[in-house]
């Protein structure tokens, strides 16, 4: 599904990714963890085609296509999504009518005909019960006055909405209680499927409790320097990232 | 970044789009030579076959805008213009004996609206609006007149009004916007050509929207249109102004007066889409559009409504206001105004408390892209005896790119310690982040601007009647939104 190699991103010049490398497949999830600064939501934010970060080097396949020339909405509209981290508000647009412009978008590249308002009110209703949202959601103008906790389990029933191929989750855990943690993650959980693989980017092990992966990444200074399985992710909350100074080897290797 | 990013190069082509409704008519125009003195004021008013008190007004306009000088205090620049090299007249020909219904209307005429997308005859079709159409100076068309006469509403040509209804117009002509309030509505006043005047009975909804389309068409003849309203006691009207302008490369004077007069408990709600051609990307062309638009809420509980959404003209100097005398009366001005190329837009209102316990709202949004300079300038008046006056003031301001413009003027005079006074500003420009967002969800990035500037003027077009609001989201290149939530 995707195939990143030795991928260099820089942002006003100053480097950033310094040679990722990383391999998701269809029906995978894939956690990329690490400490602040170290790339992981560059990655996030490069993977979607941001255009404030520069590649320098490298190369992004994904479903056997070259990412990297593809504009972000290409990009959406081939199956890639992006949970942001920061949803960004969009005052006097309603929810309902941004989701539904988007998926039509979608349906539109796919040769498929555009949903209509009394279709895509049903299907949103019954997306959103998955997230245990208010109806109220819909008509509210996109993120406006919307709490952290409700931002981003917007994003989650924007992704549910949209059935995405491949979904990335920058930090979707930042700034949720236990509850909407939990609320969040079965949101995640039933969308898992073999068709469909996840990037999980997150600071904590927490999501992780609760959005089992099958790999977890370490990124450090723009590279991924550990790989494993989950208890990779206990490894680090119970000690830290420190430790992953003290194996430099690694790092070298990766370089 | 140096390079520019594709988000760039859309809102570039956005801003720089083509004026769509660039033509011209080949009608005979009998138009009067440039220039402007006593003697052309005579022949404009002889033309139109005017008593004397109408002439009179006009000379006396003409004498006192003879000693004035042209304001300087706006935030627009242009050339100096020749007032010597402008023709003040000029009339369709073949419309000189007045149509008597659409089918004596010259044919020409007619498909030029058809190509504005205002067919006439389609027009008796659409639900509830009579169209009063102006074509350059000259009155051509006016429709549902029967319906309306029942109700013992006149909608006519200002010609006809001064003809069939001097009383009425003698009484209330200037006595909103005086012949003398400036430079020019002075102007105006003295060569004003034709307008619309429309009179609502006591007591009496008027049952459909009112509309008139402006449209200057003649090369070089400037437009000087003039519309007068009143509501009697208890009445209620809606009235639609709209525009669009033929392309041309000489810069043409446009400069208008509305007067609205609401008595006990009526109410005016006025819509404007302007359209006039604004130039082209250099800012070469376009039409100078001063506005004097002023309406009086002279009873207990009138209430007057602008909206307006103007999109077009090189230079836009404009401020609707309302004169509120009467008590618990109601003023209000919801406005969007788009400035992309090289236009330069210097609109607002004046809300001016007199009455006890009046109330005024104003929302502006300003839009600026390309290297358009756009300034709101709003004054808020409350006077000495003025108890409880409130008013609610919102100006927002959007920037596309990073060659263009906002300013914000808003001036508050308060005398009444019992006034309650709230003004909110903001700036901001489209978001990167709003646009990178809306392409993550698929959309291209003209959608994208399409629908973030849609959803900055939601609270201005929702004051739109229906029709109104379609034209205006298409003039922002924007889809309208959906009927859903």
């Amino acid at each position: 599904m995707l195939e990143i190699r030795n991928l260099h991103a820089a942002a006003g010049g100053k480097p950033i990714l310094r040679g990722i490398d990383l391999t998701v497949k269809a029906g995978e999830v894939h956690a990329i963890m690490g400490p602040n600064g170290s790339g992981k939501s560059t990655l996030a934010q490069v993977l979607a085609g941001r255009d404030s970060y520069d590649v320098t080097q490298g190369t992004v396949r994904y479903r056997g296509e070259d990412l990297l020339e593809l504009d972000p909405e290409e990009r959406a509209c081939k199956g890639l999504f992006l949970a942001f981290q920061y949803p960004v508000e969009i005052p006097g647009v309603n929810n309902t009518y941004f989701l539904r412009t988007g998926l039509n978008a979608l349906r539109k590249a796919r040769g498929e005909s555009p949903v209509d308002a009394v279709d895509f009110l049903a299907l949103a209703r019954e997306k959103m019960k998955l997230l245990d949202m208010d109806e109220a959601f819909l008509a509210r103008p996109v993120n406006v006055g919307f709490s952290g906790g409700e931002k981003k389990r917007n994003e989650i029933f924007q992704m549910a909405v949209l059935e995405p191929a491949l979904a990335v989750l920058d930090e979707t855990d930042s700034g949720l209680d236990i509850d909407a943690l939990k609320v969040v993650a079965n949101g995640v959980n039933s969308l898992r499927s073999q068709e469909r693989a996840f990037v999980v980017v997150t600071h904590y092990q927490r999501l992780l409790e609760y959005i089992v992966p099958d790999f977890v990444h370490v990124i450090a200074e723009g590279r991924i320097v550990k790989s494993g399985g989950k208890e990779l992710a206990h490894k680090l909350e119970a000690e830290g990232y420190a430790w992953l100074e003290k194996e430099p080897a690694a790092a070298k290797a990766a370089r | 970044m140096s390079e520019p990013t594709t988000t760039d190069q859309t809102l570039q082509e956005l801003a720089e789009r083509e004026y769509k409704w660039g033509f011209t008519t080949p009608i005979e125009q009998e138009s009067l030579p440039p220039g402007l003195d006593e003697g052309v004021v005579r022949a404009i008013s002889a033309r139109k076959g005017e008593p004397d008190w109408m002439l009179q007004w006009r000379l006396k306009a003409f004498r006192h805008w003879s000693t004035m000088a042209e304001p300087k205090w706006h935030n627009v620049h242009y050339p100096p213009i020749d007032y010597q090299a402008v023709s003040y007249y000029s009339a369709p020909k073949n419309a000189k004996d007045g149509p008597k219904s659409l089918d004596e209307v010259d044919p020409e005429l007619l498909k030029t609206y058809a190509k504005l997308g205002i067919p006439l005859k389609e027009q008796e079709l659409l639900a509830g609006v009579a169209v009063d159409a102006v074509f350059d100076s000259v009155s051509v068309a006016t429709t549902y007149k029967g319906k309306l006469n029942e109700l013992g509403i006149v909608f006519c040509s200002f010609s006809e009004a001064v003809r069939e209804h001097p009383e009425l117009v003698r009484t209330y002509l200037g006595s909103v916007v005086p012949a003398t309030d400036n430079f020019f509505a002075s102007l105006n006043s003295a060569v004003f050509s034709d307008g619309s005047f429309v009179y609502i009975p006591n007591g009496v909804r008027c049952p459909m929207e009112l509309s008139t389309y402006f449209r200057i068409n003649a090369a070089n003849t400037g437009q000087f249109e003039r519309t007068l309203i009143v509501a009697e006691e208890g009445s209620y009207v809606s009235y639609l102004e709209g525009c669009t302008a033929p392309k041309r490369d000489e810069n043409q004077l446009h400069a208008a007066v509305v007067e609205l007069i609401a008595l006990d408990r009526a109410q005016i709600k006025y819509s404007t889409v302007q359209n006039w051609y604004p130039g082209d990307k250099e800012g070469k062309g376009g039409i100078y559009n001063f506005v004097t638009k002023r309406g009086a809420c002279r009873g207990f509980r009138s209430k007057i409504s602008w909206t307006q959404v103007e999109t077009g003209s090189a230079i836009t100097w404009k401020y609707p206001s309302c004169i509120l005398q009467g008590d618990e009366s109601v003023g209000e001005f919801y406005s969007v105004a788009v400035t992309a190329n090289r236009q330069q837009a210097d609109t607002g209102t004046k809300m001016i408390h007199i009455g006890k316990n009046t109330k005024s709202t104003i929302v502006s949004k300003g839009i600026s892209a390309g290297r358009g300079q756009n300034t709101y300038r709003g004054l808020v008046k409350i006077l000495k005896n003025a108890e409880g006056a409130r008013n609610y003031s919102q100006c927002d301001s959007m920037l596309m790119g990073d060659e263009c413009g906002a300013h914000t003027f808003p001036y508050l005079e308060v005398r009444n310690e019992t006034a309650q006074v709230e003004h909110e500003a903001s700036t901001s420009k489209i978001g990167e982040d709003q646009i990178f967002y809306c392409n993550q969800r698929g959309l291209s990035n003209e959608d994208a601007v399409g629908m973030i500037v849609n959803g900055f003027c939601k609270e201005v077009f929702r004051e739109l009647p229906m029709e109104f609001a379609v034209e205006a989201q298409k003039l922002l290149g924007i889809s309208l939104e959906g009927s859903v939530g």
